[in-house]
């Protein structure tokens, strides 16, 4: 079989779609793009679908809470998407940032089916919505939980250990069923 | 809502609370028309392997659609681990697949070396690939026992956890645990191999290829397997690939791409394996991969026993700036005592940027991504396991079978609900 | 034949309290809930399986239903989803109906203080044995079962009254 000559992806993506990537960071061998979020179904049918390039595999889809910091122009969380070239054998990361008023990325369903349970995880988890998914529930947590766990400011737990000096302290409030 | 379909009411009969509109575009008119039939299967259920829930509209004995319903098993280890140090939160990270907690170790403890930098040495890799290799067979050998039990084989699970018994001997030889192992942590693995642990791989190695082919025996022309199995939840390549599918799952439909072989870490590059590849994607193809791959462990083992005596360095990398330094030289050095201390106490620091690690567990592609902070806690540790991927086709991969066959088609995915609920 | 024979003697008439009848069939063929949430659930099937084989304490099967066990053994970490489905399924057993907590996670939350778990499952169903471990080894769960047998011999006919009511 005759495979095409591997592209590098930043400069392909840009030479495609110069406005949507706004910053290239390489970290250990790994290479991050990073888009306009409104253009991401856009980068990712491109990474798809160009020659040389072919990222046809979507690994994860991986939402970050900066809290309390920011990143760029005040946004608060961060989206990965990690790609997968089966071709050649190598990983991207596109990530876009977003603001905390309004999480919203476009979904990437109709690029990779995949995404599907991913982005509701994403939504029930941090809660970034993605804009015309299919069918956006809370996958993880029971329907009717408050709050997305895993934002950093939603609080780890309340409960206080127990140990030998406060178990009576402790045993006294706690809710032991009965029959 | 679809979440709570029933409640007990006071004699403890299930009642019918749900709300048929919520179901709206999820199933089809004809179950909103009664003309099809909801059913609720799960959580707790023998043959969803754990706590696994499927909503199932059925027209007679077919299913129209499945709905599947995970997190009843969520358990909040990402959270746990942002709120601990590194070399803490591979102890959270067993947890999560419990049929195969060293890849979970691995995984982690990768992504912590990756975003550190920190070498791992040549023996400990080769002792990295022994604990891998082997949780790969523990993770198989429990998986036949439950698949072949829920399809009606009963012995074949009491082989198979006859031979997972000495697997779990020799993890707690390695760790003293027999299935939370927490062996590896990053830089290495927790101590060198104990002296009756090789005699007793060896010995397992001798003796357990002819077990495989006493399952295979049991089941691979056994026509009532094959009927149950061959041509029940076929999935096209293309389909494969595009609902995220990995693993034996993925390379059953003919995709051939093992991590392994495509990225090598710990120098699997090194060793000499066959990745099998299945050429119709239904259960019986995902079985036989599963067999295969048994068999392609035992491979590896008895080179990585090979390799194990020419290996250099030590079971730990003695980067002192990650790594503790052995109990006995704290008598001796002044630096040692303030290493021990500094990482007991604060733990070490990593830079505040992101990478993501991807290894192949027994169930497909393992990823942790990893953010740092700059500090001794990690800002976001996210695991990508393959089971949630795999429950979430699981719909589709069942569309238009018996509901009999969807018992075969969860068992072959392998789905593990700490995997996916983590 | 020994001490069988003796106690037989002429008549092949045993005399016994009805108490120590009931408490010895009871323990004796005792049913336990196919419940697995976690880890704790491979080892649950562990000690089922050929090594260990729990049938040797007359816990032939595990059944499916809850109406026909009397036992639960609460085998991993109980999660809030999950929580109204165990308390379920305990309201659906037929008296008399007993709970073995299994590792720490059911006993105590375990390693996971945190938003999903509950810190114990004596907070949804009250518990009669607790096995530590994480997960406890089969050994200890034969053990824990062993100690609810104990419990149960040393029940009195005043206790069953109460379950009566309570079914």
């Amino acid at each position: 079989m005759n495979i095409p000559k591997a592209l590098d992806p930043a400069s392909a993506l840009k030479s495609l779609l110069g406005d949507a990537v706004l910053d290239v960071k390489t970290f250990r061998d790994e290479t991050t793009i990073v888009v306009e979020p409104l253009r991401i179904q856009a980068v990712l049918h491109t990474l798809r679908d160009t020659q040389g390039l072919v990222y046809n595999f979507l690994s994860d889809i991986s939402p970050v809470d900066y809290y309390p910091e920011t990143r760029y122009d005040g946004q608060r969380f961060g989206v990965s998407y990690h790609l997968y070239s089966m071709l050649y054998n190598r990983r991207l990361r596109v990530k876009v940032y977003l603001f905390e008023d309004d999480p919203t990325v476009p979904t990437v369903t109709e690029v990779f089916p995949g995404a599907n349970w991913l982005e509701r995880e994403a939504f029930d988890m941090m809660g970034i919505t993605f804009d015309g998914h299919p069918d956006l529930r809370r996958v993880l947590m029971p329907e009717d939980w408050n709050g997305h766990p895993h934002r950093r400011d939603y609080p780890l737990g309340y409960e206080t250990v127990m140990f030998s000096f406060n178990v009576e302290d402790i045993a006294k409030h706690k809710p032991f069923a009965k029959e | 809502m679809v979440m709570e379909l029933s409640r007990p009411s006071a004699d403890g009969m299930a009642e019918w609370q749900g709300d048929l509109d919520a179901l709206r575009g999820l199933v089809s008119d004809r179950a909103i028309t009664g003309e099809t039939m909801l059913l609720n299967l799960g959580p707790h259920h023998p043959s969803t392997h754990g706590v696994l829930r499927l909503l199932l509209e059925l027209d007679g004995e077919e299913i129209v659609t499945c709905l599947p319903d995970v997190g009843f098993l969520h358990t909040g280890i990402e959270k746990n681990i942002e709120a601990k140090q590194y070399e803490k939160g591979v102890t959270l990270t067993d947890r999560m697949d419990y049929l195969a907690p060293m890849s979970n170790n691995a995984v982690f403890c990768m992504a912590v070396e990756k975003l550190g930098g920190i070498d791992v040495p040549e023996r400990a890799q080769v002792i990295r690939i022994i604990c891998l290799e082997l949780t790969r067979l523990n993770s198989h050998l429990v998986w036949l026992g439950t698949h072949a039990l829920d399809l009606g084989a009963m012995s074949v699970f009491l082989y198979a956890f006859r031979e997972r018994e000495v697997i779990l001997d020799m993890f707690e030889m390695l760790s003293g645990q027999r299935m939370m192992t927490s062996y590896m942590r990053p830089g290495g693995v927790w101590r060198d191999l104990p002296p009756d642990f090789l005699p007793a791989l060896e010995k397992f190695l001798g003796y357990f290829p002819q077990k495989v082919d006493e399952y295979e025996l049991l089941l691979t022309n056994n026509p009532i397997w094959r009927d149950r199995t061959q041509g029940i939840g076929v999935v096209e390549p293309e389909d494969a690939l595009a609902w995220g599918l990995t693993g034996p799952c993925l390379r059953a439909s003919g995709i051939n791409w093992d991590i392994r072989k495509a990225e090598p870490y710990m120098s699997y590059e090194n060793y000499e394996f066959n990745v099998p590849l299945g050429e119709h994607g239904d259960v019986y193809d995902r079985y036989i991969i599963r067999m295969h791959e048994m068999r392609e462990s035992t491979r590896i083992l008895k080179q990585a026993i090979k390799r194990l005596g020419a290996a250099k360095g030590s079971f730990r990398s003695d980067n002192r700036k990650f790594v503790p330094p052995p109990r006995a030289e704290l008598g001796r050095s002044m630096e040692a005592v303030i290493h021990h201390f500094k990482l007991w106490t604060e733990g070490f620091s990593l830079p505040d940027e992101e990478v993501y690690m991807a290894i192949e567990s027994p169930r497909g592609e393992i990823g942790c991504y990893l953010h740092g902070t700059g500090g001794p806690k990690p800002r976001r540790v996210r695991f990508k396991t393959p089971s949630f991927m795999h429950i979430s086709a699981l719909g589709k991969m069942s569309q238009g079978h018996m509901i009999a066959d969807l018992v075969a088609i969860v068992g072959s995915i392998d789905c593990v609900l700490g995997d996916s609920d983590r | 034949m020994g001490v069988v024979s003796s106690k037989l003697g002429n008549l092949g008439v045993v005399t016994t309290t009805l108490e120590t009848a009931v408490n010895w069939g009871r323990t004796g063929a005792m049913w336990p809930l196919l419940f697995g949430l976690a880890c704790c659930a491979i080892e649950m099937m562990s000690t089922q399986a050929s090594n260990y084989d729990m049938s040797r304490f007359g816990m032939e099967l595990n059944r499916a239903s809850p109406r026909q066990s009397d036992l639960i053994i609460v085998a991993g970490r109980v999660t809030r989803k999950m929580a109204p489905v165990l308390r379920q399924l305990y309201d659906q057993m037929a008296s008399p109906k007993y709970v073995v907590s299994m590792g720490d996670c059911a006993s105590c939350g375990g390693v996971y203080n945190n938003y999903a778990i509950v810190q114990g499952v004596d907070e949804i169903i009250p518990v009669d044995v607790y096995v530590a471990g994480c997960p406890p080894r089969p050994e200890q769960l034969i053990h824990g079962i062993m100690t609810l047998h104990e419990k149960i011999k040393g029940e009195r006919i005043t206790d069953w009254m109460e379950f009566t009511q309570k079914a």
